[in-house]
C-alpha cells in the first residue's frame, strides 16, 4: 500500500517537471494521466490481496488436513467456542465493512464530515471486534485451552467436568490420544484468528492515521485512491473472518 | 574469430562524452541514493548489495570445497561444515539468485523496455530494497552469532526440535526477504499491465519482459506460502505450536508440501528472468528476431503455470503415495517441454544469423549448454525410479548447480555485461571479459561435472567426510572451484575499472532494438525525453536500420 503523502520527497523531480502540463498535485510524475495512476494503484492493491490469500491459504490447508484427521477432537474443541460472541463479532465486522464502504462513497462525493464520521465508526467497530476477541481469548486462558501454555485436556477426556459446555452438547469423553488432538484445533484457532487480529490491528492503525488526514481534508479533493484501497484491505480482512467464523465456530457442532 | 567480426559501434572516442544530464549525475550525496524513487538507482543499489552477498556465499562455498579436498573432516568440525553449507544455500538462494536478475537488470530495464518513466510504485520499489537489506543484516547477524545448520530447506522436525542454532532469526530474515521479493514481483506485474507506452502491445514486448512477468507471478503467488510456513516454524520454536510436530498430532510432511509449494516455483523465479536475458542477447548478437517469438513468450508463462504443480517431486522418498509420485513425475516431465521450446528457439535464432562473439554472447552460449545439461539431468530426477537412487547424492547437487550457477549465474553475468554500457555509459574491456567468460565456463565444468559422477557412485550430499575412493573427483571439483573463483573475481575488477577508464559507449553500442537502447547512456532520470510511440515489433532490425538512415538523412 502506498501512502499518498510526501509525494514530492522521494521521487526526483527534474527540470522537465516544470515543463509538464497542468497536473493535479497528487499525480505522480511517472504517470501520464490520473486514470493510469488510479488504475495502477488499484491493480497493485488487488495483487497484494492475492498474496494475502496465499498467505492465509497455508493455514486453511493445515486446518483442512487436520480437521479430516482429527474430526472428533475438532468437533468437541469447537464446542468450547461461544457462538454468541462469534456471531456478535461477525455482525460488528460486517457493520464496519458497511461504514467503510460508506466512507469510500463519502470521499468520492467529497463529503468531509461524513467521511470522518465513517472512518471513526469503522475505527471504533474494529476496536470492539478486538475487545470481544480479547474476552474470548481470556476465557480460553482461564480454561487452560491455550496450546503450549499448561494445556489441559480435562474438558475433553471428562466432558462432565466442564458443566457449561456439557449441558449444551453432552459430549462423549474422548480417548486420551484423540483428546490431545484438541490442542491442534486450538493451535489453528489461535494461529488463524491471531493472524486475522494482527491484520485488524494494522488496519486500525492505518485508520487512525487516515482520520487525521481526512480531517485535514486530504481525501475529499477528488483523489480517493488511498481510501479506496484501504477499503479493499478492510473488506478483505472482513472476508477472511467470514471464512474463519463458520470453519471454527459453526460447522459440525451437532454430532 | 577475427576482430572484424563485431557489431560494436562506439562513438568517436576523441569527441564522445558521457551526457552531462543523467540519472547518476542528477543528484549527489548518499541521501539522494537512500531516498531515491528512481528504478535505475534502486537497481544499482541492488546490484551492489547482491554482489556483496554473492561473495559471502561464494566464500562459504570455497570453504566447503576446501573441506572436501580430503576424505576426512579436517578443515572444520562437522557441525561447522553443516553451518557452512546451510548458510551458503540460504544466502545464495534468498539473497542472490531470487533477486539477482529481476531486482537489478529487471528493475533497471523493464520500465524502459515498456516505455515508462518508472515502475508503477517507486516507493514500494525502494521499500523492497530496504526489506532486502534488513533481511540481509539479520542474516549477517545470524552468521556472526553462530549460524544455522538446518540446510536451506528448514527441514522439520530438525529445524523445530533438534538443532540449537539460530533458526528463528534465519526464518525471520527469509520471511522479510520474501516480502522484498513479493513487492518486486507486484511492481513488475502492475508496471507491465498498466505502464506500457502507446503502441506497446503485449506481443511487442521484449521477451525479457515476458519472462520477468512470468517470474513475478510466481513471486506474488508462491512467496506468501513460504512466509506463512516460516511463521509456523518460528511459532513452533517460540511457543510450541504443533502444526509440524508429530508428538502433538502435526505432520512434518505438511511442512514439506508447504515449503516446496514455494520453493519449487522459486527455482523458476530464479531461472526465468535469466532466460529473458538470453533471449535478448541471442537475438542481438545474431542480428535476428528471436525465432518463434510467441512460443518463447508463452513458454515462460507455461513454465510459471506448470511450476506450481510439480512441488512433490522433491518428496519422492518422503513417503508420499505412489499415485502422487506417478502424477508429480508426469507433471515434472511436462515442464521440460516449455524449457526445451526455449532452447530450440534460441538455437533456431542462431541458425543463419550473423553471429558475433562478444562477452554477453559467450556467457549466453555457456548458459545454453549448461542449462541443457542441468535440465536434462532434471528429467533423471523427475523420473521416480532414478530419483530414488540419485536423490540426496551429489548428483542432485550437480543438477541444481548446473541450472542455478551454470544457468542463472551465466545469464546474470551475460546481462550485466550486456546492459553495463547502458547502466554506466562506459564499455567493459572486451578481451579480458571474454577471457573471464571462458575461465568461468571451464571452472564451472571442472567443479560440477565430477559431482554428477560422484553422485552416481553414491556419494551423499551434506557430509563433511567421504570414502577415500571419491577423493580424485573431489580434488577436481575443488580445483575447478578455484578457477571459478577467479572467473567471478575478474568481472568485479574490470567492471570497477571500466567505471572510470572504459570507452564511452554511446546510446546503442550493440545496435540492439530495445527501447532502452534508443535513449542516451546512462539514461535520464525520466528515461525518455518524451514517451515513445511504438510502431514496430520487438527485435525488428530493419526498423533499426531505417531509424539510422533517417538520422543520417536529417543530418545531411
Amino acid at each position: 500500500m502506498r501512502l499518498p503523502v510526501s509525494d514530492s520527497t522521494a521521487v526526483a523531480h527534474g527540470a522537465a517537471e516544470a515543463a509538464h502540463h497542468e497536473h493535479p498535485p497528487y499525480q505522480r510524475h511517472h504517470f501520464e494521466t490520473m486514470g493510469q495512476q488510479n488504475d495502477a494503484t488499484n491493480f497493485a492493491m488487488w495483487l497484494f490481496l492475492l498474496t494475502e490469500i496465499m498467505f492465509f491459504g497455508g493455514l486453511f490447508t493445515a486446518y483442512l488436513i487436520y480437521r479430516n484427521w482429527y474430526y472428533p477432537a475438532f468437533v468437541e474443541a469447537s464446542h468450547q467456542l461461544q457462538i454468541g460472541w462469534g456471531t456478535g463479532n461477525t455482525a460488528v465486522l460486517i457493520t464496519s465493512s458497511f461504514t467503510m464502504a460508506m466512507g469510500v462513497w463519502a470521499a468520492e462525493t467529497r463529503r468531509k464530515g461524513t467521511l470522518v464520521l465513517c472512518l471513526v465508526l469503522t475505527f471504533i467497530l474494529g476496536l470492539v471486534f478486538l475487545g470481544i476477541k480479547t474476552i474470548e481469548y481470556s476465557e480460553k486462558w482461564e480454561k487452560h485451552h491455550v496450546p503450549g501454555f499448561h494445556y489441559s485436556v480435562q474438558s475433553f477426556v471428562n466432558p462432565a467436568s466442564d458443566p457449561e459446555v456439557y449441558k449444551e452438547y453432552h459430549d462423549k469423553p474422548l480417548a486420551m490420544d484423540m483428546a490431545s488432538k484438541t490442542e491442534m484445533y486450538f493451535f489453528l484457532y489461535f494461529a488463524m484468528t491471531g493472524m486475522h487480529a494482527l491484520h485488524m490491528i494494522i488496519g486500525i492503525s492505518i485508520l487512525g492515521y487516515m482520520i487525521f488526514r481526512a480531517q485535514a481534508g486530504a481525501y475529499t479533493t477528488g483523489h480517493v485512491t488511498f481510501v479506496e484501497n484501504f477499503g479493499l484491505y478492510w473488506h478483505f480482512v472482513d472476508i477472511i473472518w467470514i471464512y474463519l467464523f463458520p470453519l471454527l465456530y459453526l460447522i459440525s457442532r451437532h454430532q | 574469430m577475427s576482430d572484424a567480426a563485431t557489431i560494436v559501434s562506439l562513438p568517436d572516442q576523441s569527441t564522445a562524452r558521457i551526457p552531462k544530464m543523467n540519472f547518476l549525475s542528477k543528484e549527489n550525496g548518499l541521501l539522494s541514493w537512500l531516498l531515491t524513487g528512481d528504478h535505475k538507482r534502486i537497481a544499482i543499489l541492488y546490484l551492489i548489495s547482491i554482489t556483496f552477498f554473492f561473495f559471502i556465499g561464494g566464500a562459504l562455498a570455497g570453504l566447503i570445497r576446501l573441506e572436501l579436498l580430503t576424505p576426512q573432516s579436517d578443515l572444520v568440525a562437522t557441525d561447522t561444515y553443516n553451518k557452512l553449507f546451510s548458510m551458503h544455500g540460504l544466502i545464495m538462494v534468498f539473497f542472490f539468485l531470487v533477486p539477482s536478475v529481476p531486482a537489478t537488470i529487471g528493475n533497471f530495464c523493464i520500465p524502459m523496455m515498456v516505455g515508462a518513466k518508472d515502475l508503477a510504485l517507486p516507493k514500494i520499489n525502494l521499500l523492497s530494497w530496504y526489506l532486502y537489506m534488513a533481511a540481509g543484516i539479520m542474516m549477517i547477524y545470524t552468521m556472526s552469532a553462530g549460524g544455522v545448520d538446518t540446510g536451506w530447506t528448514f527441514t522439520t522436525p530438525l529445524s523445530t526440535h533438534y538443532v540449537n542454532t539460530h533458526v528463528i532469526t534465519t526464518g525471520l530474515a527469509v520471511f522479510i526477504a520474501g516480502f522484498s521479493s513479493i513487492f518486486t514481483g507486484l511492481n513488475f506485474i502492475v508496471t507491465i499491465h498498466k505502464m506500457r507506452a502507446p503502441g506497446m502491445t503485449w506481443f511487442r514486448l521484449p521477451l525479457f519482459v515476458w519472462s520477468n512477468y512470468a517470474a513475478s507471478i510466481l513471486m506474488v503467488l508462491g512467496t506468501p506460502v513460504l512466509a506463512i510456513t516460516l511463521v509456523l516454524i518460528v511459532l513452533e520454536r517460540t511457543v510450541g505450536i504443533g502444526v509440524f510436530d508429530p508428538a502433538k498430532g502435526g505432520d512434518p510432511l505438511l511442512f514439506q508440501h508447504l515449503f516446496w509449494f514455494y520453493s519449487h516455483p522459486a527455482v523458476y523465479i530464479m531461472i526465468l528472468p535469466g532466460m529473458g536475458v538470453i533471449s535478448e542477447v541471442v537475438s542481438t548478437f545474431s542480428r535476428k528476431r528471436v525465432f518463434g517469438y510467441t512460443a518463447v513468450a508463452f513458454s515462460s508463462v507455461a513454465i510459471a503455470v506448470f511450476g506450481f504443480f510439480v512441488w512433490a517431486h522433491h518428496m519422492f522418498i518422503m513417503g508420499i503415495s505412489n499415485y502422487a509420485v506417478l502424477i508429480f513425475s508426469l507433471l515434472t516431465m511436462l515442464v521440460a517441454v516449455p524449457s526445451a521450446i526455449k532452447i530450440f528457439n534460441w538455437a533456431f535464432t542462431l541458425y543463419k544469423g550473423s553471429i558475433t562473439f562478444e562477452t554477453p554472447m559467450l556467457y549466453a552460449f555457456g548458459f545454453m549448454g549448461l542449462f541443457t545439461i542441468g535440465g536434462m539431468t532434471g528429467v533423471f530426477l523427475g523420473a521416480s525410479g532414478t530419483d530414488i537412487h540419485l536423490t540426496e547424492t551429489y548428483f542432485i547437487v550437480a543438477h541444481f548447480h548446473f541450472v542455478m550457477v551454470g544457468g542463472m549465474l551465466m545469464a546474470f553475468l551475460s546481462g550485466v555485461h550486456f546492459w553495463w554500457p547502458k547502466m554506466t555509459g562506459r564499455m567493459y574491456p572486451e578481451k579480458i571479459s571474454q577471457l573471464a567468460a571462458v575461465v568461468t565456463f571451464i571452472g564451472f565444468n571442472l567443479t560440477f561435472f565430477p559431482q554428477f559422477i560422484l553422485g552416481t557412485l553414491g556419494m551423499p550430499r551434506r557430509y563433511a567426510s567421504y570414502p577415500p575412493e571419491f577423493q580424485i573427483l573431489n580434488v577436481f571439483s575443488t580445483a575447478g572451484a578455484s578457477v571459478l573463483g577467479v572467473g567471478y573475481l575478474l568481472p568485479v575488477l574490470y567492471l570497477t575499472w571500466s567505471l572510470k577508464y572504459g570507452a564511452i559507449a554511446g546510446n546503442n553500442p550493440w545496435q540492439a532494438t530495445g527501447l532502452e537502447w534508443q535513449v542516451q547512456s546512462p539514461p535520464l532520470t525520466e528515461n525518455f525525453p518524451e514517451i515513445p510511440i511504438v510502431d514496430h515489433e520487438a527485435y525488428d532490425y530493419e526498423w533499426l536500420e531505417r531509424q539510422k538512415e533517417n538520422e543520417v538523412a536529417s543530418v545531411g
